[in-house]
């Protein structure tokens, strides 16, 4: 059987490589798909433990993470759809009136 | 390696390299529907270690709902919005820095703290006789039916959310 | 070698398995696609395909040798990587998901294994649900080749036929929520038990299948598989486009075999699955004490199989007049070997009335397409989402509390 850190250490990597890309790009539905991939290796981490322990729990909580997130991506995406129309950029840097 | 290559540690390579992989091509890629492909390609890999694991209805669930249906809003809204190749400023360069470190600091933190616990906790699941649906749907209407219609909720306020963003000014 | 070929003796049967089936799958498709220009010929009152071989059995052959002997040219400005990667999604998920069904109950002994019919195990305990999620994937490979292809048109068509497959999925996967409830798992062998013969009614046969129960359930299945599969009515995007556009026009020779072959797979399988949901499956509609009808099958090759032979006998051609009684001939024979192997023919009737009734939703699914004319895009979306999910969403309502029902005051 895989060991449970395996799949912990796994779930480390892709948050961490979820955070690089939320930094790094620049196109505002990349940095969207990069928090996706945040919550995916979220996930994995739930489900991981939920094996080790012998519970559901924590697999009943990875179907409620999947749900928030369907409602959080409609809603965001509608967003970078307005930004889209309105500042006619999908550059990140370029949104940028509210600053100082 | 302190334990001989089971079949199982061999898929699970093989789906935690594809997932990585993924994710690394989700970073280099520049244009975002290269970008969204290697998103679908890290959630197919996870739904794969969630079978390894024995989770099949997360696993069913996670490609449906998240493959299916959100990676498919995010292909729509980039071909609708005709999204570009990206261009990086020196700005962005110069944030690449910081967070690569961040990046190591956050794995590197984790997989100490885990490499440090106590036992590395071996897992003896029988994999289908724990995750049946039956006790996943007997979870989520006894003891979490406050949450589950709390997320129905959401989900309405989401969809009306949605729409009103995206109507036109009526001018 | 003989301890290795027993030491991995399942994954050879799988391998042997996974290509016989898609030798069988391939040659279905190609098939059917005589059968539907026939099919739609005949309504039209004409002809259709009869110059090729006898009653233009060959046309198919000749089609595939067209598809891969034609120019493929790669339009210019498309983004190659996606280009090349969409009928291939199409295709693999379309094929994949023929790997769920299961074609029979009872496994075949050879060797001492037992070989079930079907490539997954008969235990997959979420037969149904795996299903639905390669069906979901699906969507991509028409997204893809929309918006690959750098033409206005097409992308608008992928994007139609894209929001329209999104859209009856949810009527799909909905209308199947009462088939589940009855028979309480999501595997597909379950599925078809809980409409068999019961201890307390041993003679159901027809009446015990899902349908009459599930009436509105399967209203709504079939039209929506309908729209999932692109198919007449609701062929909007890639017919009305097809003098501008769709999403497959910049798809040339092969690539468009491939989705071609993609949409007439997925075609099959919505049938295979409204036969198991609904239908009863591999059980045959007559009750199980008419032992009869285990002859069924040979009453109906050996008439065939001499039909053959005598319309063959007079056909024009020479070839017709060769081929046609050799094809007769093996018919009749096939049906007299069920006769005279009774181990055989107990074995043959579950797979038998599977494909007979995979059959009759694919001719039903042909004519649709020769009398029905198309919805316009407006139409087809308020249907799905104005009629078709709430009707499905009433029939889990109405189930639940069927059941409910009978667990309080009918259990006695």
């Amino acid at each position: 059987m895989v060991p449970t850190n395996y799949y912990v250490i796994l779930s480390a990597i892709l948050f961490g490589l979820g955070v690089f890309a939320f930094i790094f790009k620049r196109n505002i539905i990349t940095i969207f798909m990069s928090i996706e991939l945040m919550l995916n290796a979220v996930n994995l981490a739930f489900v991981a433990f939920s094996q080790a322990l012998g519970k559901l729990d924590g697999q009943v909580f990875v179907l409620f993470v999947i749900v928030v997130a369907a409602a959080e991506a409609a809603v965001g995406l509608g967003i970078i759809i307005l930004i889209a129309r309105n500042r006619q950029t999908l550059n990140v840097e370029r949104v940028d009136l509210l600053k100082l | 390696m302190g334990r001989e290559m089971t079949a199982s540690l061999v898929v699970f390579f093989v789906l935690a390299a594809l997932a990585v992989i993924g994710a690394l091509s989700l970073i280099i890629q520049k244009h975002p529907i290269h970008s969204a492909l290697s998103l679908i390609v890290v959630m197919v890999a996870l739904a794969g270690l969630y079978l390894l694991m024995g989770a099949e209805f997360v696993a069913a669930v996670q490609i449906i709902v998240y493959g299916g249906a959100i990676m498919v809003l995010f292909v729509f809204v980039i071909m609708l919005l005709n999204a570009g190749v990206e261009e990086h400023t020196s700005i962005s360069k110069m944030a690449g820095a910081p967070g690569l470190l961040l990046v190591v600091a956050l794995a590197g933190f984790v997989s100490a703290s885990i490499a440090r616990s106590a036992a590395s906790v071996q897992t003896a699941s029988q994999s289908g006789t724990m995750s049946s649906t039956k006790e996943i749907s007997g979870m989520i209407f006894k003891d979490f039916v406050y949450p589950f219609e709390l997320t129905s909720f959401l989900i309405l306020i989401a969809i009306l959310g949605a729409t009103v963003l995206a109507q036109r000014e009526k001018s | 070698m003989n301890s290795f070929l027993a030491a991995n003796a399942e994954l050879l049967i799988t391998i042997v398995k996974i290509a016989l089936l898609l030798f069988v799958v391939l040659t279905v498709n190609a098939y059917l696609t005589w059968f539907e220009r026939k099919v739609v010929a005949h309504i039209q009152s004409r002809w259709g395909p009869h110059r090729v071989g006898p009653h233009g059995l060959l046309q198919p052959l000749a089609d595939g040798v067209k598809f891969l002997f034609k120019e493929d040219p790669t339009p210019a400005g498309v983004d190659k990587f996606v280009y090349f990667l969409a009928p291939l999604l199409a295709l693999s998920l379309a094929l994949t998901s023929i790997a769920l069904i299961p074609f029979g109950p009872d496994p075949i002994h050879l060797f001492g294994h037992d070989i079930y019919l079907g490539i997954a195990p008969p235990d997959v305990n979420i037969g149904i649900l795996a299903l639905f999620a390669i069906t979901a994937m699906g969507v991509y490979g028409v997204a893809l080749a929309g918006w690959s292809s750098n033409n206005k048109y097409s992308l608008f068509g992928g994007l139609r036929s894209s929001a329209q497959m999104v859209s009856y999925e949810l009527a799909l996967t909905m209308s199947v929520v009462g088939v589940l409830l009855m028979a309480g798992s999501f595997n597909l062998k379950d599925i078809i038990n809980a409409q068999a013969p019961l201890p307390g009614h041993p003679d159901r046969g027809i009446l015990g299948w899902n349908v009459w129960p599930q009436i509105l359930g399967f209203f709504c299945f079939f039209v929506a598989a309908i729209a999932e599969t692109n198919r007449v009515p609701f062929d909007l995007p890639e017919a009305e486009q097809e003098l501008v556009g769709g999403f497959h026009t910049e798809y040339a020779s092969f690539k468009f075999a491939m989705f071609f072959i993609a949409e007439y797979t997925s075609m099959i399988t919505v049938s295979c699955l409204c036969t198991i949901m609904f239908f009863g499956g591999w059980l045959s509609p007559f009750p199980a004490s008419w032992t009869f009808t285990h002859y069924l099958p040979s009453a109906i090759l050996i008439p065939f199989g001499l039909w053959v032979i005598w319309d063959g006998i007079r056909y024009e051609t020479i070839f017709g007049r060769v081929i046609l009684p050799g094809v007769g001939t093996a018919i009749a024979a096939l049906g007299a070997v069920f006769v005279f192997l009774p181990g055989v023919n107990d074995f043959i009737q579950g797979p038998f009335w599977l494909l007979s009734k995979i059959l009759v939703f694919l001719f039903v699914y042909v004519w649709m397409r020769g009398t029905l004319p198309r919805f316009r895009y407006d139409q087809l979306m308020s249907f799905g989402w104005k009629l078709l999910l709430p009707v499905s969403i009433v029939n889990v309502i109405l189930t639940s509390f069927a059941i409910l029902a009978k667990l309080q005051w009918g259990g006695k």
